[in-house]
């Protein structure tokens, strides 16, 4: 990492200028928005308005502050738009054409995001045994490329959701097949800025087995259980609150994820450490595991407050309270409070190392459990996200 | 490569210390803090493993007399309003409200104070630091510092002391509001929590105000004690059944093992309840239309549709779709005996709701008619779905109206019962599916009655009948025997009489039963063998006899449809004793009424947590993405001429991007003050 921080921080400074090309992606994004504004306005109500116009300034802003977020969403976009042309107005079009059969279709996008991110797996660590870079740039690239795949498999899904019919139709976050999905993508998503934040692919291995443990999970689920069939949404779940909540949460999921694998990562390289052994070098260093695991569980605290919140506004207005105490809304407190606490230990004791990373690989869990075992084992009023 | 914010390096002198984390002078606290977000968390996980709320009798069946009254004692069915859980509650707000009154007032001063007291000892302790001697005057170094940091979006306070000049300079002071506003929002959600919970209600039942109603009376049976008189209760949350074309103004507050009536200032009329479906079958929509009857406040009833997520607010009150059911429809049923009773089948008539009382040869029941659904939507047995079958809207099928009921007999036990009133298409034959189980944990076990060719029960029913009649049977086997060519032997027309009555009695399990009695082990298999061959013999000679009496002409082959109706009705009457109910009853007609569960919430606390929600987000996200950042610079005339410079800062949070800001700042400085650019 023979990196100074001069270069590290370049095109991350908040405050610095907009370049021209920062201009032309802000153009591209209204112009993108209001098109889209323009074909399906009739089919949205006055919120989903305001949300589409928060999400156009959010993704503006996030393509300015983190550049690489630019290339990404047009590569989802231009898949995304080549999918629905193929598609036009017919679902049947799946079976017949190449392209959508081999690449675009939702389906064939999330099987290729399966294969590469598992695939990114594989090279991020040997990347890390054979030290070597090119195979480390391999891995990032396969993992940009199973994300955009894994986004665009979303988009498409959208569509096709529409193409069954205009009441069927949703933003595919409804059920627990669709939510593994976000989750792969988000938590890619949130590695990827770290990686190009620290200049360091070493973490990527650690990160990528829990997108892969989702992955597997998505393939048992695809095969076994036939969940990729497009279901049309229950009452209950029809409302604009879906399109805010339920992102939200997985950014929280994501990130907290994320600090769990770093977590992971942590307690073995400093196992590696105390037994000298020679490949404590290949793993990323202590303070940087640390600093990201505490940056990723910051993150995902303030998105799940975020979320949480959405979710109470949600309730009230579905359930007719904002809190209820069902095992859902209880075991978002319980994951709320554990990360409260940790953040506590860490920002208000000075706690590091060790205990946190443990702390952290034991609240995966506590998340794991809030996000599936609730859906698993306990009935109420989330049940709809059951297996 | 960061640097933690603890480790800003020696932190000894007492302006310093203050620099840091606030909370970290008060462990005591924090600690406290630490382990009361812990133990409510643990807590919590109570009420998600134990199901909340369910009526009594469902606990003690689980778990036993013993660990009900352990779970009563500690409140763990209703445990989040269990005055121990609500304490731990409290004492977070207590803890976390100390907290905000101790650290307060220093953060809001740490947040406008500049530190013009700092040494040159503790600056040079900095990560952040430069130091320079420069030949421009103290006078010409404060001009490029004060423009430096401008520059850098400081400002900045002045400090002549006398000797030296310490310049402090400050930025992203209202990070501290970050603790302020997350840790009130803490207490204020509890707080307005509180205010919505049942806690109003609880005391006021414990002060002997009011009573909890726990007997199974109507409402307006429900003495005054038990009632709630509009705007006693600032926050509620009560439900209602409403059948289609009723009025009510009143909602049950549902508590323990009881209820309360909370009347309501208005009245609440169900015009139409509808539930719409995907053609999937899955439900779409569930829509009430209501009218509300408020005199006092509307010229004319105010017209509203009510669906889930669409809740309807009046006079702060909030209306919600949430539940549906069945508002007494009106069930025509014909009651076809099955136990050999001699009446003709009779009619009943009844509704949704009503008990009525029956004289059966098996004596006095009770025939309690639960439900009626118009539709039911369900998946079909995965022998009905084709192999490569991937539409999962063909996986469903609505097998049609249905109606369920119990029969209780005099000593109070009673089976439950579910009937189709088409039926059901299974592999390619219909159908009369009709259900009993004997408690609701268990799965309906199924009894398939074959339709005839007019789509009736009748033909199977008249098969039962004539299987119960006994001289009937004696009368069809005898002329049957007395017609073949060879005689039968009287032993064997006994034995064919008594299987046959053994039959209508105990079905197959009976004639088995019987096999087992009268021969050895070795030879059951071939006894029962041959006793089911006999036994079907005579059935088919009693099938032939009903197909007569219909008019069918049987005496050459029976076509196919007729050989596979006698297979199912052996197959149905093999398990018909344990069907249970002496009689069929068969659904003719209905006259369906809807009702809408319409939960009826007020929440008088509801503004005060969102406020709490705001305070919350905003604090959060303050506290973790904005820093409050310092900077210092030091200035004192060298003793060989020109002035000394100590530049140094620090940020409270990432440190990456305070040391670019602090590089960009000495660079701008360095800049102003000549000197050369240099790298560390």
């Amino acid at each position: 990492m023979a990196v100074t921080r001069e270069q590290v921080f370049e095109g991350f400074e908040p405050g610095s200028r907009r370049t021209p090309l920062d201009w032309v992606w802000a153009a591209l994004v209204l112009l993108g928005s209001a098109y889209a504004y323009h074909l399906y306005s009739p089919y949205m109500d006055v919120y989903e308005v305001v949300i589409q116009a928060g999400a156009t300034l959010g993704l503006i802003v996030w393509g300015w502050y983190w550049k690489p977020a630019q290339p990404f969403s047009l590569a989802v976009t231009a898949l995304s738009v080549l999918a629905m042309w193929r598609y036009g107005d017919a679902l049947a079009a799946a079976q017949s054409d190449f392209l959508l059969k081999y690449l675009v279709a939702s389906q064939q996008a999330f099987m290729w995001m399966s294969a590469l991110y598992v695939g990114a797996t594989v090279a991020y660590f040997a990347a890390m045994f054979a030290r070597s870079a090119f195979v480390g740039r391999t891995a990032t690239a396969l993992t940009w490329a199973a994300t955009v795949m894994g986004l665009t498999g979303m988009m498409v899904r959208w569509r096709e959701s529409y193409l069954m019919g205009s009441d069927i139709g949703h933003i595919p976050v409804s059920n627990l097949y669709e939510v593994f999905i976000l989750f792969s993508v988000i938590t890619a998503l949130l590695y990827l800025y770290y990686e190009g934040r620290h200049r360091t692919r070493a973490m990527g291995g650690f990160v990528l087995l829990v997108i892969s443990a989702a992955v597997g999970f998505l393939l048992w689920y695809t095969f076994d259980r036939e969940a990729y069939h497009i279901q049309p949404l229950i009452p209950a779940l029809q409302s604009y609150w879906m399109k805010i909540h339920v992102p939200t949460n997985f950014i929280g999921y994501g990130g907290f994820a994320l600090a769990a694998m770093l977590g992971l990562a942590w307690l073995i390289r400093a196992r590696l450490d105390a037994s000298g052994s020679r490949f404590a070098q290949a793993l990323p260093g202590l303070e940087v595991l640390d600093d990201v695991m505490y940056k990723a569980i910051a993150l995902g605290f303030a998105f799940f407050t975020v979320a949480t919140v959405l979710g109470a506004l949600w309730a009230a207005e579905a359930w007719g309270g904002y809190w209820s105490w069902d095992p859902k809304e209880t075991w978002a407190l319980i994951v709320w409070l554990n990360y409260a606490a940790w953040l506590h230990l860490r920002l208000g004791k000075g706690w590091r190392g060790k205990p946190m990373a443990w702390w952290a690989v034991i609240g995966l869990f506590v998340t794991t459990f809030a996000f599936l075992g609730v859906n698993m084992f306990l009935s109420g009023l989330h049940s709809y996200g059951g297996l | 490569m960061t640097e933690p914010v603890t480790e800003v390096r020696p932190v000894r002198t007492a302006p310093r210390r203050s620099l840091g984390w606030l909370l970290l002078e008060f462990l005591g606290s924090m600690n406290l803090a630490i382990t009361l977000l812990v133990v409510v968390s643990i807590a919590s996980v109570i009420g998600t493993v134990l199901k909340q709320n369910e009526p009594f009798q469902n606990y003690i069946i689980k778990f036993g007399p013993f660990w009900f009254e352990v779970f009563q004692r500690l409140g763990l069915s209703d445990v989040y309003s269990a005055a121990w859980f609500v304490g731990i509650l409290a004492f977070l707000v207590v803890s976390t409200s100390v907290c905000l009154y101790r650290h307060v007032p220093g953060m809001l001063r740490e947040m406008s104070h500049y530190r013009t007291d700092v040494q040159a000892k503790s600056l040079r302790a900095f990560h952040n630091r430069a130091e320079w001697r420069v030949a421009a005057d103290r006078a010409a170094v404060l001009a490029g510092l004060g423009e430096a940091l401008k520059a850098s979006g400081f400002k900045a306070r002045l400090k002549d002391h006398g000797d030296h000049v310490v310049a402090a300079g400050m930025r992203g002071g209202f990070n501290r509001l970050g603790y302020l506003f997350t840790h009130l929002a803490i207490v204020v959600i509890c707080l307005g929590g509180l205010f919505d919970g049942n806690l109003l209600l609880k005391w006021r039942e414990w002060r002997g105000d009011i009573r909890l109603e726990t007997r199974d009376v109507a409402a307006r049976d429900v003495p005054p004690e038990s009632r709630l008189a509009p705007g006693t209760t600032p926050s509620f949350r009560g439900n209602i059944m409403l059948p289609e074309g009723s009025a009510s103004n009143f909602a049950f507050l549902r508590l323990r093992d009881g209820f309360f009536v909370q009347e309501l200032p208005f009245a609440l009329e169900l015009k139409k309840f509808r539930v719409d479906y995907y053609p999937t079958g899955q439900p779409k929509d569930f829509v009430s239309q209501v009218l509300v009857h408020d005199s006092g406040h509307l010229d004319k009833p105010l017209e509203a549709t009510i669906r889930v997520n669409h809740p309807l607010v009046y006079r702060g009150y909030a209306i919600y779709q949430s539940d549906f059911g069945d508002g007494g429809s009106k069930l025509r049923l014909r009651a076809w005996p099955l136990a050999g009773q001699k009446a003709e089948a009779p009619v009943i008539e009844g509704s949704v709701g009503q008990k009525l009382g029956l004289k059966t040869p098996q004596g006095e029941l009770t025939l309690e008619l639960e439900d009626f659904r118009l539709f039911n939507i369900l998946p079909l047995p995965k022998s009905e779905v084709g192999e490569d079958e991937t539409d999962q809207a063909k996986k469903f099928r609505n097998f049609g109206p249905n109606f369920t009921f119990k029969l209780r007999d005099s000593a109070g036990q009673a089976l439950e019962y579910v009937s189709y009133m088409v039926p059901t298409q299974l592999d390619g034959r219909g159908y009369f599916l009709a259900g009993t189980r004997s408690t609701p944990a268990e799965e309906y076990s199924y009894l398939r009655i074959p339709a005839d060719p007019k789509g009736t029960p009748t033909r199977f029913l008249k098969l039962v009948a004539a299987l119960h009649d006994a001289p009937r049977v004696e009368a069809i086997l005898d002329a049957n025997a007395a017609q073949g060519t060879q005689p039968v032997p009287a032993e064997v027309r006994e034995v064919r009489k008594r299987l046959v009555g053994l039959f209508a009695k105990g079905g197959a399990d009976a004639v088995i039963a019987r096999a087992k009695e009268v021969v050895p082990a070795e030879r059951l298999q071939e006894a029962t063998g041959l006793y089911l061959e006999i036994l079907r013999g005579s059935l088919a000679e009693l099938y032939l006899q009903v197909l007569r009496d219909e008019g069918l002409v049987v005496e050459s082959q029976l076509g196919e449809a007729e050989q596979r109706f006698f297979e199912d009705a052996l197959n149905a009457l093999a398990v018909l004793p344990n069907y249970g109910s002496p009689f069929y009853l068969q659904l003719e007609n209905f006259e369906q009424v809807q009702a809408s569960g319409l939960q009826i919430a007020k929440a008088g606390g509801q503004n005060i947590v969102y406020l709490g929600f705001a305070l919350l987000i905003v604090g959060v996200f303050v506290m973790f993405y904005t820093s409050h950042r310092r900077v210092w610079a030091w200035i004192a005339d060298d003793a060989g001429g020109g002035t000394r410079v100590i530049l140094a800062g620090t940020g409270n949070r990432h440190q990456q991007q305070f040391d670019r800001e602090f590089a960009a700042l000495r660079a701008r400085l360095a800049q102003r003050l000549g000197i050369p650019s240099e790298h560390e």
